[in-house]
C-alpha cells in the first residue's frame, strides 16, 4: 500500500513536470470519448425514434385474409392425373370475403395463449369520403381504441383531439391529418362518407390523425370496431385483422408461422415485414463504433507517443530508481499509472463533454411534419453507454501505455550509469 | 574474525558484444563488518563491472556471492531490488538524483519505498542526515538547482537513510576538488568508525586510498594481493 502510495506520488510529479504533453494527450481521449458519447446518444435516440414509428406501431404479428388462388387447384385433386404435369392458364382466386373466418373463436384462442400480450381485432372498409360533388378514396378502420393505446401507441399519433373521445361517440372519427387538409375540415366538423357497398355516413371527426408517413394520412381514417362493422353491413364477427402483440418479439416468427398451420389464415410476423429497420439499426451502430473506436486509436497512438517520449527522457530516473531499491515491477507502474491516470481524467472529461453536447442537441428544435410528436433532435442518455464510454477510455490507455511500461520495466540500470 | 558483510567466490564476467571478452576473472574478495576499503587499479580493468555486480545491479556473471551472510545469486529481481533497497547503499561518480524533485523528496525515496517507518520519521531521518552532511539549508530546493558538490553529498545522504549494511561507490569524489573530496573522505571516515558502516570504494585517487583501512589492487580482470 505505501509502496502504491510512493508509486503515485512519483507519476504525480512526472505528469505535473510534463503538464502541456499531459493534457494534450489527455485531450485526445477526451475527444474520443465525447465523440463516442454524441454520437452513440444521437445514434441510438435516432434508432428507437425510427423503431417508435414503425416498429412500436406494427403488431407483432398480423393475422388476415389474403385473397389469393387456391394453392391446390381442382385437377391435382383428381388421381388419374397424379402423375401427371399440369398446366392450367388464367387462374383466378377464389370468390371469397376479405373477412377472418372464425374469427371470434380464433381471437380466443389467441388470448389464451399466455405469449400473447394482447391483442386487437380490426375491420377495415373501403370508403370515399365525399366534399361536396368531389369524392376522395379512402379507407376507414374499425378499431377497438382502448387496446390500440395500450398496444401500439395509437395516442401518439392523434395530433388533435383525444383517441378516448372516439368510444364516447359512436360515429365519431379520427380523421387522417391528409384528408382533413385536402378538404379543409377541423375538429368537431362533419364528414359524409360513402362505403363501397353503397350507404353513406355521417362522421363527427373527434380527432386527428398524423402517422408522418403522407401515404397513410392522406387516405386512412379510424372509427371505433362496431361503427365500421355497421358499416359493411356486417355483425359483430366481422373481423379482417387481428393484430398481436406478444412479450417477446423475437417469437413473432414461429408464432406467425403456427398461426397459419392452426388457421386457414396468413399471418405476417414483424420481422419479416419491417426487416429493414433491423438492418439500418445495426449499420448506424457499426457507424457509431467504428468511428469512436478509430478515434480512440488515434488518441492511443498520442498517449503511446508521449510515454515513450516520457521515457527516453526519463531513463535517468529509471536508472537511479532501480539503483535505490525500486523493482521492475514498480516502475512499470510508474509509467502504467501515468497512462490510467491520462485515461482517466481524458475520459471523464470525454463523458462530461459528451454529457453537454449531447443536452444541446437535444435541445435543438427539430419539427418536421412527418414526425409529429417529435419537436427536437433525439438523444438516448442510457448510462450504460457512459460506462462502455469510461472502460473504453481506460482500455486503450492502458494498452497504449503498457508497451512503454514493459520498455521503462526491463531497462537496464548498468547500461545508463555506464553510459553517463 | 570480524562477521563478513560482503564475500565473492570465484566471480567470472563475461562480456559476449563486441567480442567474446572475460573481464572479471575469478575474484574472490571480502569486505568486514566496519571496515573501509577501497579499489585501485588501472582504466579499463574492470572496477566498475565488478561494483555493479557486487551491488546486485548485474546479475549475469559466474561465481558467489553473499551480502550479509545471505547468499545472492539465484535470487529473483524484486527480492534483489528490496536487498539493494534495505542493506546497500551506492554513490555515483556522477551525482545522479531525480532532477524534478527536492532534495529532501531524493533523500527520502529510498526510506518510503522500504516503508518500515511512518512518513514522519523518514522527514527527521532525512533532515538528519543532511544535516550531517551539511546541506540542511538545500532541504527543500529543487535537486537540480544545487552545485555538484552540494549534489554529491545529497547522494551520500539518499545512501545512508536506510542505515545500509554496506555503502559502495565508484570514484564518487572523482568529479570533486580536492577539498570537496576531503570532506567526503571525512564523511565517510566518521560513519564508519562511528556508526560500524562498511565501505568499499573505488577510486584513482591514491591519497584517498592510503587513508582507508585496505586497498584492493586490481589487474586486468583480476586481484592482485
Ligand atoms: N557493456 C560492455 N560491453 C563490452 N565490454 C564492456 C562493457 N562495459 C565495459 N566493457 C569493458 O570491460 C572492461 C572493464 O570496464 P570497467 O568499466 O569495469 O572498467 P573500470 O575499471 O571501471 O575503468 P575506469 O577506471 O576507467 O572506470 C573495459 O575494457 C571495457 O571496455
Ligand atoms: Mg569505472
Amino acid at each position: 500500500m505505501s509502496n502504491f502510495k510512493i508509486i503515485l506520488s512519483i507519476t504525480r510529479i512526472h505528469l505535473l513536470t510534463r503538464f502541456k504533453q499531459t493534457s494534450i494527450a489527455a485531450l485526445g481521449v477526451t475527444f474520443g470519448i465525447g465523440t463516442f458519447i454524441i454520437l452513440v446518444s444521437f445514434m441510438t435516440g435516432l434508432n428507437s425514434l425510427l423503431d417508435g414509428l414503425v416498429l412500436n406501431r406494427t403488431p407483432h404479428v398480423r393475422v388476415y385474409n389474403e385473397i389469393k388462388p387456391s394453392s391446390k387447384q381442382a385437377i391435382e385433386f383428381a388421381n388419374e392425373y397424379a402423375e401427371a404435369f399440369h398446366v392450367i392458364h388464367s387462374i383466378k382466386p377464389k370468390l371469397s370475403q376479405t373477412r377472418i373466418h372464425n374469427a371470434l373463436p380464433m381471437i380466443n384462442a389467441f388470448l389464451a395463449d399466455e405469449r400473447v400480450k394482447g391483442i386487437s381485432p380490426q375491420c377495415a372498409a373501403q370508403v370515399f369520403y365525399l366534399a361536396g360533388s368531389l369524392e376522395l378514396n379512402g379507407r376507414i378502420t374499425g378499431i377497438n381504441v382502448e387496446e390500440e393505446v395500450g398496444l401500439f401507441n395509437f395516442q401518439e399519433y392523434v395530433v388533435e383531439g383525444k383517441p378516448e373521445d372516439l368510444i364516447k361517440t359512436s360515429n365519431g372519427v379520427l380523421l387522417g391529418a391528409g384528408i382533413a387538409k385536402k378538404m379543409s375540415l377541423h375538429l368537431g366538423d362533419r364528414i359524409q362518407v360513402n362505403s363501397s357497398s353503397g350507404g353513406r355516413f355521417a362522421l363527427k371527426i373527434v380527432g386527428i390523425f398524423q402517422s408522418g408517413l403522407a401515404e397513410i394520412d392522406d387516405v386512412q381514417s379510424y372509427v371505433n370496431l362496431r361503427t365500421a362493422q355497421t358499416f359493411l353491413g356486417e355483425g359483430k364477427d366481422y373481423i379482417s385483422d387481428i393484430n398481436i402483440k406478444l412479450w417477446d418479439m423475437e417469437e413473432a416468427p414461429s408464432m406467425a408461422k403456427e398461426i397459419e398451420a392452426q388457421f386457414n389464415v396468413s399471418a405476417i410476423d414483424i420481422k419479416t415485414a419491417n426487416a429493414q429497420f433491423d438492418t439500418g439499426t445495426s449499420i448506424r451502430n457499426l457507424i457509431t463504433y467504428a468511428v469512436s473506436i478509430t478515434l480512440l486509436v488515434v488518441a492511443g497512438f498520442g498517449i503511446y507517443n508521449i510515454l515513450n517520449m516520457l521515457i527516453y527522457e526519463k531513463m535517468n530516473d529509471i536508472a537511479i530508481l532501480k539503483a535505490t531499491g525500486f523493482s521492475g515491477r514498480d516502475v512499470q507502474w510508474i509509467f502504467l499509472s501515468q497512462a490510467f491516470i491520462i485515461g482517466l481524467i481524458g475520459g471523464i472529461l470525454g463523458l462530461l463533454l459528451g454529457f453537454v453536447v449531447s443536452v444541446m442537441i437535444d435541445n435543438t428544435p427539430f419539427v418536421t411534419d412527418a414526425l409529429p410528436t417529435i419537436t427536437t433532435y433525439p438523444i438516448d442518455y442510457n448510462p450504460m453507454y457512459y460506462i462502455i464510454g469510461i472502460v473504453f477510455a481506460l482500455s486503450s490507455t492502458f494498452f497504449a501505455g503498457y508497451l512503454p511500461a514493459k520498455k521503462a520495466k526491463n531497462i537496464d540500470p548498468v547500461d545508463i550509469i555506464r553510459g553517463q | 574474525m570480524k562477521k563478513l558483510v560482503l564475500q565473492t567466490k570465484k566471480v567470472n564476467k563475461y562480456f559476449k558484444n563486441p567480442l567474446p571478452f572475460h573481464v572479471l576473472k575469478d575474484i574472490s574478495m571480502h569486505v568486514e563488518e566496519g571496515e573501509f576499503v577501497s579499489i585501485m587499479g588501472k582504466s579499463g580493468c574492470g572496477k566498475s563491472t565488478l561494483l555493479y555486480i557486487l551491488s546486485t545491479m548485474d546479475t549475469d556473471y559466474e561465481g558467489d556471492l553473499f551480502l550479509d551472510g545471505q547468499k545472492l545469486n539465484g535470487l529473483n529481481g524484486e527480492e534483489l531490488a528490496a536487498i539493494r533497497n534495505e542493506k546497500i547503499g551506492f554513490v555515483f561518480q556522477f551525482h545522479y538524483l531525480l532532477a524534478e524533485f527536492t532534495v529532501l523528496e531524493n533523500v527520502m525515496l529510498p526510506a518510503k519505498k522500504l516503508g518500515k517507518k511512518s512518513e514522519k520519521e523518514i522527514l527527521v531521518d532525512a533532515m538528519d542526515t543532511l544535516r550531517l552532511l551539511g546541506i540542511e539549508e538545500q532541504a527543500h530546493k529543487k535537486a537540480s538547482m544545487i552545485s555538484g558538490g552540494q549534489k554529491q553529498r545529497v547522494a551520500i545522504a539518499r545512501a545512508l537513510i536506510n542505515h545500509p549494511k554496506i555503502i559502495m561507490g565508484d570514484e564518487p569524489t572523482g568529479n570533486l576538488d580536492s577539498k570537496n573530496a576531503d570532506n567526503v573522505f571525512n564523511i565517510f571516515k566518521k560513519l564508519s568508525d562511528e556508526r560500524g558502516l562498511s565501505f568499499l570504494v573505488v577510486t584513482h585517487d591514491e591519497d584517498f586510498a592510503k587513508k582507508t583501512d585496505r586497498i584492493i589492487s586490481m589487474g586486468d580482470g583480476i586481484i592482485e594481493e
